[in-house]
């Protein structure tokens, strides 16, 4: 306890993490994409019934009103974007209550950005660009892309896209996660996130950085669905060594489906006693407006930091994990 | 018995599971980024010694498992169990072999181990990490070897077999680490 005023990490990793914000300007100043801030306290929040929020009171007079910590600054950056502010990227901090671990604080660095006009592979393009400037003393391997149906039924022999819950029981049973089958129950996307998690990413991207593209349709998040094949989404996931770094969409820019969606999971929110939020209308409203086509980019600084540098926990890069924040 | 919840789960803390007390090893969280939070657990199963790997939805809860480690002196044994006290209380417990497994090997009348109680019963013995026994039978050494270099097997008086080195002899004392099953030192009067 004496000694827990003091940094959690080495004085060497305050240099790594300011060289790396300094790589990362200098990445998105060469390529004109504008360097932004948004508020980290918000009227609203995302309504992703798996991310867990913190609430704050403000006192402003007459009445005190709720203001949410941003568990991403996702909806702020595209009411920009809609504004006409053009390509943008910020570096900002993101929370999300009850998350600790090895993997997890909840509070910790995001870098987000959009990009006007980008498909998503020229999205993964940029991507690739990015980690082999910020990787050069660093190399990986050869990056990867790889569709979520290809790797899934590499390593399960399972089809993502196609919920047979029996094969989705045999294959359980067969591999010593029966849980599963009381876990998951008749949930697809649940199935998917706990085979997924469990049996496919920890064989991701061996020092290499492994992009899984086209997500089931059933894990669109906020990704916008391939046109051509309705039951994927243009959805991005980077992992390397098994850990997971970040996620993009082709953004979605449908007022009406964006609605539908949030009202999807205010339900679901509803449904499992969880937490209720209010739409966010500004944003749909700047969805109504316009967002110009764009896809969006969100990396875990911190974790980046954690490969970079070949740590086991983000106690080994954090100043001041929460545990002693 | 308290219930605990997933984000609780620290190792050495003692929760039921499938109705057999267990002991938390290691608890990882797992979140994908969009996505359902787990958490990964591995657990040993106090009764079976089996460590097995179980995940939960993050947020479940298990109840705890009244499973505390005693100190106790070790009696007797009268064929079918082994006797053991506790000294301060003079309560006395009884153990079949199941329950005393392999520590059978280094029990001595006397001697203090260490007993897990789960719902005031036994459920597992530890002996010390140190115990004193004597050599009841090992070949003469040969004379001059103060090495310790190769060794031979010892028999104690416990049953147990250790390697010694060739300079100790039958009827000395010797101290043995009960984890590793390793000769230390002769004990000396």
């Amino acid at each position: 306890m004496s000694n827990s005023w003091r940094p959690s990490c080495s004085t060497a990793q305050l240099h790594q993490r300011a060289q790396l914000f300094q790589q990362i300007r200098a990445f998105f100043a060469e390529r004109q994409v504008l360097e932004v801030e948004t508020p980290l306290l918000g009227n609203h929040c995302g309504t992703d019934p798996h991310l867990d929020f913190f609430t704050t009171t403000y006192n402003s007079p007459p009445t005190p009103a709720t203001l949410y910590l941003q568990t991403s600054p996702e909806f702020a950056m595209k009411r920009l974007v809609a504004a006409g502010s053009g390509d943008i990227y910020q570096l900002c901090k993101a929370f999300r209550n009850n998350e600790s671990g090895r993997f997890h604080n909840p509070e910790f660095t995001l870098l987000e950005w959009y990009r006007l006009g980008f498909t998503l592979t020229m999205l993964m393009d940029e991507i690739d660009e990015l980690f082999a400037h910020v990787f050069h003393l660093h190399p990986l391997n050869p990056s990867q892309r790889l569709r979520y149906q290809d790797i899934f039924y590499h390593y399960t022999q399972l089809d993502p896209l196609h919920f047979c819950y029996a094969s989705y029981c045999d294959y359980a049973r067969s591999h010593k996660i029966t849980e599963a089958i009381s876990l998951c129950q008749h949930s697809h996307s649940l199935w998917l996130d706990f085979i997924f998690s469990h049996k496919v990413q920890p064989h991701l991207g061996s020092n290499a950085l492994c992009m899984v593209y086209d997500y089931p349709a059933c894990q669109a998040a906020l990704a916008r669905l391939n046109p051509s094949n309705p039951r994927c989404a243009e959805r991005v996931e980077l992992f390397i060594n098994g850990i997971e770094l970040g996620n993009g969409y082709f953004e979605l820019t449908q007022a009406p489906e964006q609605r539908q969606r949030f009202e999807h999971d205010l339900h679901y929110r509803q449904t499992y006693n969880l937490p209720t939020l209010t739409l966010d209308e500004r944003l749909l409203a700047a969805l109504q407006a316009g967002l110009p086509d764009c896809s969006g980019m969100a990396i875990g600084i911190d974790r980046v930091l954690m490969v970079l540098t070949n740590t086991h926990s983000l106690d080994d890069i954090l100043a001041f994990p929460v545990s002693r924040a | 018995m308290a219930i605990y919840s997933t984000n609780e789960f620290k190792a050495g803390l003692k929760v039921m599971l499938d109705n057999d007390p267990c002991a938390i090893i290691d608890n990882e969280f797992v979140k994908p980024g969009k996505g359902q939070a787990f958490n990964r657990v591995k657990i040993r199963n106090l009764k079976t010694g089996r460590v097995i790997e179980r995940t939960f939805k993050s947020g479940e809860s298990l109840e705890g498992a009244d499973v505390v480690d005693v100190e106790m002196q070790y009696l007797y044994n009268d064929g079918e169990f082994r006797h053991f006290m506790v000294q301060d209380t003079f309560e006395q417990y009884q153990a079949d072999s199941k329950i005393v497994g392999d520590a059978n090997l280094w029990l001595k009348d006397q001697d203090f181990c260490t007993i897990t109680l789960w719902n005031d019963m036994p459920l597992a013995v530890t002996p010390a990490n140190f115990v004193e026994l004597q050599i009841i039978e090992t070949d003469p050494g040969i004379r001059g070897d103060t090495s310790g270099g190769g060794g031979k097997p010892a028999k104690l008086e416990t049953g147990a077999v250790v390697r010694v080195p060739l300079f100790v002899q039958q009827d000395e004392v010797i101290k043995v680490d009960t984890r590793t099953a390793e000769y230390i030192s002769r004990v000396k009067d």
